[in-house]
């Protein structure tokens, strides 16, 4: 195929904006699905997306159309994916932004626009859902317009779900959105955009030929790794995979790779030809860090290696995620693993636990710190348990977040921004009723609860997006706590000084309540540094006896004894101290939920 | 004191292979396979589960009423007798009569069945106050009771409301005084601590009118509101809340007694000090159950113990009684006692009592490093004992005792120490 007559585009939307259905409904117009094989959301395969109703992984399917070869290059739409959104969009020449005609502009509509904007898409704007009796498409066209520059009669207006204007969206994608460029004469160079890993196949590169041309059994070279290996097939996605002769300049597509090591083939390098290589590799994705930093641990000891395996194999087709070992006195062998965000977080976990079975307790969520140590170094700190007790400076990251709400709700959530150490922007009305808060916020701030407090106070209607906006030195102090004057490792937090002593007070409080008695007075304290800044004491027990033991009473008693000396197994050991797994998992939920 | 009986649910269903408990067996059942004949069991305990009411935090096995049954039960305590005797030693050490209310029994029943029963050194029987009248304390002394264990539970005329008693005050002290007046020269009183409402006033009030008798031997529960019972639903909320304020009574009444000169010889058992009697006081019957003695029981829901087996008979009055009829045994649920089990329960009763405990035949089940803990933290203290250079290796092991605060907190202690 002609480069003229190739186009490589993505989708993007606001969550439940209908990307998933538009997909579908061009699968469905352009006969690549017959109508037996449309299920919907065909592109979302994993059993979590399906239910989830997102899309976790990019895929790339080639459609046909009046003479066309499309290229649909499926996006996340999550806040937490921006990293993948822009490896797709970065393989893509343009993009068809939909917006949902009775919400209008959302946040990560917002979001996902200025990284098309960013990446020097072109942009093909579109209302969606006009069929639902509460619609208000030229509303939703004018607030499009706007963001994206442009004419609100040039928007299209669409039902995914009828199927309506879908034609006219597949005719805008020929006629706007330019066609690749690129030699196909050229030495051949592909982006790898994505990769996937298949136990039979090995690791399988989703590329994007930029130059030049690929064929089956040529062997290949990774410019920047320098893996090399024969790729034992290419083809493109339609919508399941087929094998093809050749890979040529402007078209996505999948290279089998046969490698067996997904750490051998990096998203972002560029793939060559042993035989006749480029000079240059093409500019590769900026390496994104994981910002949201959380210990798992399983709940029976005897997993570790069940989630030492389960986490490598998730590590197979998801380069975001990071993990190393990481021991805890209190919640013994486990992982400290790094996410990109929230959802990325709570979407390993529920993998783990779904589709690997395993039982896990996670620690309270913390971000990367970078800490100035006296030494006149910096280093990175993702466990509150390792950051320096003497430091000269701490820096925590911030992002830029962008809160869409109703005007009404303006107070309330500025409210909340400022209880959350954010520092105000701007404020943009997108609509006489609909408001746009740009805010920067400490991500410290923000990976507990702030979503949830965000939709309680707004009844529900704030759409949030952020993206990361740095490192920025703050008012940080490393709270310990103490259980009988031993440091308790997992229950370590850095917070701001500030609302040290309140969070500090909360935590103890609460384990008093949770610890079991003792033979002895044990304080609970919680301490920065050397200064105790809040103390409970639990309480030595004074009775523990049944009273009545007669003949008929023996093996009852024997009973409840063994039951309690299995319990006592159960318990982890702190200095002098019995303390069961439930109290600190209390405690490490207390700090997940509602400590302000 | 209280009547061996099990909770139920904990142990293996009816066992119904037993020799003589097929309906066609014609000739009398044969002992229990494993339990030899070898007449070995000098402690008795019979069941009389009869009451003129059920008081609300009762959990026992009882029957209300049902005077009309009391002749039949009398006789199937005796068949049941019978069919066991070969166990029994010749000579028994104590026959407890434990309830129910065992005065609530026809007092011509009561009569016949003590002397069915085989003599022994200590007799005892329980006895509610409001049956106590200078007939039935005749009886009893005539029928070779001596000693008798009285239910007094409270002086305070609303806490003995809230447990549904009968009896009031001045009962307590006019069934003592008719004993007494019959020649009873061994009377213990229960007391119960911890009622809903009680206040450390009422607590200390009762300790005083308890002592003012000058009972040989008291016997203090803590009241446990167990669950499913009528009491637990009507006062468990109230029991929850007071209960930080009552952790400091166990420590009271220990106190007290100790002070007033009794010997606090096990955890809810006192008694007047050997130095002021020339005798000892102690109750032998229950001291057999926290030596891990053997003993026998009979009637519904008893509990025995014989060499490595535990069995409990039928709780259902109706089924015990047609199975004697016929020359059968009741139903009974099985427990087998491994050595490990027993030397575990050994040490868990054995540090219920003051006396200390012998190490060597323990040992297995302790936990020395938790010992040391123990010692460390003041609850537990090894001891030598006597034997002197001509000690046997077992001697050289020592003995256990728990600190008093060890004692207050014995079960923490006792599973602590449990390997």
């Amino acid at each position: 195929m002609d480069l003229d007559h190739i186009r490589n585009f993505s989708i993007i939307a606001h969550i439940d904006h209908g990307k998933s259905t538009l997909a579908d409904r061009i699968l469905e117009l352009t006969k690549t699905v017959s109508g037996r094989e449309m299920r919907a959301q065909v592109l979302d395969t994993m059993e979590l997306e399906r239910e989830r109703g997102i899309t976790i992984k990019a895929q790339a399917v080639r459609v046909t159309w009046k003479g066309h070869e499309l290229n649909l290059i499926d996006t996340p739409g999550h806040v937490d994916f921006t990293y993948e959104v822009s490896r797709s969009l970065q393989a893509c020449e343009g993009a068809v932004l939909v917006v949902d005609a009775a919400q209008g502009v959302e946040a990560q509509t917002v979001a996902n626009a200025y990284l098309a904007i960013e990446n020097n898409l072109e942009i093909v704007p579109v209302v969606n859902k006009i069929d639902l009796p509460q619609a208000d498409p030229d509303a939703a066209a004018t607030e499009i317009a706007e963001l994206v520059g442009g004419k609100p009669e040039d928007v299209l207006r669409i039902s995914a779900k009828t199927g309506a204007g879908v034609a006219e969206v597949l005719d805008a994608i020929v006629e706007r959105i330019p066609p690749p460029s690129g030699d196909p004469a050229a030495p051949p160079r592909a982006l790898v955009f994505d990769s996937s890993y298949d136990q039979y196949r090995g690791v399988v590169a989703f590329v994007r030929m930029v130059d030049g041309a690929f064929a089956a059994r040529e062997p290949l070279r990774a410019m920047a790794q320098g893996t090399r290996f024969e790729a034992e097939e290419v083809g493109f996605f339609s919508p399941t995979m087929k094998a093809a002769e050749t890979l040529g300049a402007g078209e996505v597509g999948y290279v089998i790779t046969g490698l067996k090591d997904v750490s051998r083939l990096r998203v972002g390098d560029t793939l060559t030809s042993e035989r006749n290589p480029a000079p240059e590799p093409l500019p590769g994705y900026k390496d994104v860090k994981p910002m949201v930093f959380a210990g798992l641990f399983p709940t029976d000891s005897d997993d570790y290696p069940d989630l030492r395996d389960a986490l490598e194999r998730l590590k197979l087709n998801d380069a975001a995620l990071f993990y190393e070992p990481e021991t805890s006195q209190a919640l013994g062998f486990g992982f400290r693993c790094g996410f990109l965000g929230l959802l990325h977080m709570e979407i390993v976990r529920e993998r783990l636990e779904r589709e690997f079975d395993l039982d896990l307790l996670v620690t309270a969520p913390t971000v990367a710190y970078r800490v100035l140590e006296r030494n006149g170094e910096w280093v990175e700190v993702h466990n509150p348990a390792e950051m320096p007790r003497e430091v000269d400076a701490v820096e925590e990251p911030y992002v830029r977040a962008s809160i869409i709400i109703p005007k009404d709700y303006v107070g309330p959530v500025m409210e909340l921004n400022n209880d959350r150490r954010g520092r105000f922007d701007h404020l943009e009305y997108l609509s006489p009723e609909r408001v746009l808060l740009a805010y920067e916020l400490p991500l410290a701030e923000i990976v507990l609860d702030y979503y949830d407090q965000l939709k309680s106070r707004t009844r529900g209607y704030a759409s949030f997006d952020y993206d990361l906006a740095g490192f920025r030195e703050g008012e940080l102090a490393r709270v310990d706590i103490l259980i009988a004057d031993e440091p308790v490792d997992a229950l370590s937090m850095i917070v701001h000084r500030d609302a040290a002593y309140a969070r500090g007070k909360a935590l103890v409080e609460r384990l008093r309540q949770e610890i079991p008695r003792q033979y002895f007075d044990v304080p609970a304290q919680a301490a920065i540094g050397s200064r105790v800044i809040a103390r409970e004491t639990i309480k030595a027990k004074r009775k523990d006896v049944l009273a009545k033991c007669y003949g008929g009473d023996i093996t009852r008693k024997r009973k409840l004894l063994e039951r309690q000396k299995a319990g006592k197994r159960r318990m982890k050991q702190v200095g002098a101290v019995e303390v069961p797994q439930e109290a600190f998992l209390a405690v490490l939920n207390l700090n997940d939920g509602s400590k302000r | 004191m209280r009547p061996p009986l099990l909770g139920s649910k904990q142990l293996p269903a009816f066992d119904r292979s037993w020799p003589g408990s097929t309906a066609a067996s014609a000739k009398p059942p044969r002992p229990l396979s494993g339990i030899a004949s070898d007449a070995s069991v000098r402690h008795l305990y019979v069941h009389l589960p009869f009451c003129a009411h059920r008081c609300g935090y009762c959990d026992f096995v009882t029957v209300v009423g049902r005077r009309s049954q009391h002749a039949a039960y009398v006789d199937g305590l005796l068949a049941e007798l019978e069919l066991e005797r070969e166990l029994l030693a010749p000579q028994l050490e104590t026959v407890f009569l434990g309830g129910g209310t065992p005065t609530f029994t026809e007092p011509r029943e009561l009569e016949r069945l003590l002397a069915g029963l085989p003599a022994a050194a200590e007799v005892t029987v329980e006895a509610n106050p409001e049956t106590v009248t200078p007939v039935l304390a005749a009886l009893l002394r005539r029928s070779g009771v001596n000693r008798v264990s009285l239910g007094a539970q409270t002086f305070r005329p609303a806490l003995l409301r809230v447990l549904d008693r009968v009896a009031g005050p001045d009962d307590v002290r006019r069934a003592f005084y008719h004993l007494r007046d019959a020649g009873f020269d061994n009377i213990s009183l229960d007391l119960i601590y911890g009622i809903p409402g009680q206040k450390p006033s009422d607590l200390d009030a009762d300790i005083d009118e308890a002592l003012a008798l000058r009972p040989e031997h008291l016997s203090c529960y803590e009241l446990e509101a167990k669950p499913g019972t009528r009491f637990t639903h009507a006062h468990g909320e109230e029991l929850q809340r007071q209960a930080e304020a009552m952790e400091g009574y166990f420590a009271r009444v220990v106190e007290t007694l100790v002070g007033a000169g009794y010997r606090w010889y096990e955890t809810a058992n006192f008694c007047r000090a050997p130095a002021a009697e020339g005798r000892d006081l102690r109750s032998r019957h229950n001291l057999a159950y926290w030596q891990g003695r053997d003993y026998l029981g009979l009637g519904i829901g008893a509990v025995s113990t014989v060499r490595g087996t535990r069995w409990r008979t039928t709780p259902r009055l109706g089924p015990y009684l047609t199975a004697l009829r016929e020359g059968q045994r009741p139903l009974r649920e099985l427990e087998p006692l491994p050595e490990a089990v027993r030397r575990a329960e050994r040490l868990m009763l054995g540090l219920r009592l003051d006396e200390p405990l012998p190490l060597a035949p323990v040992a297995e089940e302790l936990d020395a490093r938790a010992l040391s803990r123990l010692e460390r933290l003041g609850l537990a203290r090894r001891t030598a004992l006597d034997g002197g250079a001509a000690a046997t290796p077992g001697e050289r092991e020592g003995a256990l005792t728990l600190t008093t605060r060890g004692r207050l907190l014995g079960d923490a202690v006792t599973a602590d120490l449990l390997a």
